[in-house]
């Protein structure tokens, strides 16, 4: 096994996640993921549906346990890197408390008021007097151009300002690491923009480490300062933002290997190409094909 | 393995053995699943218990009251009214239908002694709880599975606060206490039922019924059935709470253990009392 770089904040080592099929027989999710998430930096993690993405994602932020690997934490609060799945609830939640989730939906508890979602957190894990939290709140809000909506309930919010509200509340506890899951689904072209720089303008403006999951290329051009493709449970590519964006911009006959013409073809969401012929024809088209 | 049953003799016999030994791992697999159900369910227990010890110490696992109190108003006061009238005419059916034998006998104003001891012993903890478990259980079910469908509890997980002590918690006490108290309110009603009846009917003089009720209701009555009713709730909340958080499968998922929830509710409540009963039979309580 190699041994994990010592520059980055989270570090995945042959990560395995395996889900029972139909049959009850183990079926590897994902399969030896290997992956650094390094300081300051936007990780955007892309990939098609079923590519195992929500899977990694929600074993990093430990809503899963994988069977194999590691996943290493080195937060600034830390003083070695602390493996996730070595780690008991005491100090898993120390952890999630330097790290602020979007989830896709947003996630706000739809019996509170937005103010009342960005406070909770800070209400359940500070002594800090109730008029510091309102002005702490207040400032949450106005960093995601929400503060006329503050107390408004979930129910009376558009998708965009459930994001907003929910961004609100995942950086309530100035996180060193914001995970955002699918941030731009179910958005109009011009909401998904404006989460967008406001993802770009945290990151800048709270200095955090972002790892982004999504399919959405334009939003994932906008964002990445590096990306990540998964295809069927394994990394398929990591690179700069400008690799991809060489790769998307080459005609695929000009592509030496197959993977660089699957990453092109996700990219661009051609119909035609080796993902779609990878994943091959169902045992009916087999069977019309055979006679 | 054989789908089709043949029609000869030793396939059918091999058809035979095939059909027992399904017969047989379905019924395994049932039993499996409800010792997960029952093993599930006392680990949530266990842990809500747990919160709660940990909440008479420790100022951050506390609930605050504001929550625990919205709990009590939706879980109990809500169902005030229609605990009320359930049992109000739960109280006048028992009348009535006792009137006849007692008539018989010559003892008309003792059916005060028989609607006291069964409302306050029975009646009223038994038939609160089956109302509240359509009420309350139902509604936590429905409440936390969209919950669980709405990632909310993920991102109660994700901001480091335990769904148990935050969603469970809150519902289980409410629940506990506030289905002592409508077993109170129901054994009180129940009587009165009995009593306007009895009055109103029957021609029993009210003071004569209250001194009959009086009389015949001891502390044990009144105690045994308020530990019932406290148990009784417990199983609601556990329940519902269980079945809410174990929601998969979107809207259909929350209808499921909305139903659920009313049916085991029912069940558990009607076999607890079983045993309770014996229990207090067999001690004289």
């Amino acid at each position: 096994m190699e041994e994990p770089t010592r520059d980055f904040v989270i570090s995945v080592r042959n990560l395995a996640k395996m889900f029972p099929d139909q049959e009850g027989n183990p079926v590897r999710v994902l399969d030896g993921i290997n992956l650094d998430v390094k300081p300051g930096e936007t990780l955007v993690i892309m990939g098609g549906s079923g590519c195992g993405k929500s899977t990694l994602l929600n074993c990093l932020i430990g809503e899963l346990r994988p069977e194999e690997g590691r996943i290493l934490y080195q937060t600034r609060a830390m003083s070695r890197p602390a493996d996730l799945l070595g780690m008991d609830e005491e100090a898993m939640n120390e952890l999630r408390m330097r790290f602020g989730i979007l989830f896709q939906s947003g996630a706000l508890f739809n019996s509170m008021t937005v103010a009342e979602n960005v406070a909770l957190p800070l209400r359940e894990h500070s002594y800090v007097d109730p008029s510091i939290i309102d002005i702490v709140v207040t400032l949450k809000l106005e960093q995601v151009h929400m503060r006329p909506h503050r107390e408004k309930m979930p129910s009376q919010l558009s998708g965009g300002q459930k994001k907003r509200a929910g961004l609100a509340r995942a950086t309530a506890l100035d996180p060193e690491i914001l995970f955002y899951d699918e941030p731009s689904a179910g958005l109009d072209p011009v909401t998904s923009a404006a989460i967008d720089d406001l993802i770009i303008d945290l990151s800048k403006k709270l200095l955090v480490t972002s790892v982004v999951v999504t399919h959405e290329m334009d939003s994932a051009f906008r964002i990445a300062d590096r990306m990540v493709m998964l295809d069927r449970g394994r990394v398929l590519k990591v690179g700069d933002r400008a690799e991809f964006e060489k790769l998307r911009d080459t005609p695929p006959e000009q592509l030496a290997t197959n993977e660089e013409r699957l990453i092109h073809q996700f990219l661009r969401g051609n119909t035609r190409g080796p993902l779609t012929d990878a994943e091959g024809m169902s045992e009916y088209e087999k069977w019309i094909v055979a006679g | 393995m054989s789908e089709a049953a043949p029609e000869t003799g030793p396939g059918r016999l091999t058809a035979g053995i095939i059909a027992v030994g399904h017969a047989t791992q379905n019924a395994y697999r049932g039993l499996i699943d409800r010792v997960r159900y029952v093993g599930g369910i006392g680990y949530l227990l266990a842990d809500t218990v747990r919160w709660i010890g940990r909440g008479t110490y420790d100022r951050r696992a506390r609930v605050s009251s504001s929550t625990l109190a919205a709990q009590m108003v939706r879980v109990g006061v809500r169902s005030i009214p229609i605990i009320v009238l359930v049992q109000t005419f739960i109280g006048i059916i028992l009348a009535l239908q006792l009137a006849p034998t007692m008539q018989d006998y010559g003892s008309i104003e003792k059916i005060a002694v028989i609607v006291s001891i069964a409302m306050f012993r029975e009646l009223g903890p038994l038939l609160s709880a089956v109302v509240l478990s359509g009420f309350a259980g139902a509604s936590i079910a429905a409440e936390l599975g969209a919950m669980v469908e709405a990632e909310e509890i993920k991102a109660l997980r994700a901001h480091a606060l335990n769904p148990i002590r935050f969603l469970v918690v809150p519902r289980c006490v409410a629940t506990v206490v506030m289905l002592v108290g409508l077993a109170i309110v129901a054994d009180v009603v129940g009587v009165l039922g009995g009593l306007f009846t009895a009055w109103g009917v029957l021609d029993v003089p009210p003071l004569i019924y209250l001194d009959q009720t009086y009389l015949a209701v001891v502390y044990k009555d009144i105690f045994t059935g308020l530990v019932k009713a406290g148990v009784f709730g417990l199983e609601i909340a556990m329940i519902g709470c269980y079945e809410g958080l174990n929601v998969r499968g979107g809207a259909e998922g929350v209808g499921r253990a909305t139903t659920a929830t009313v049916v085991k509710s029912i069940v558990a409540l009607i076999a607890t009392d079983c045993v309770f009963t014996t229990v207090f039979y067999l001690f004289k309580l």
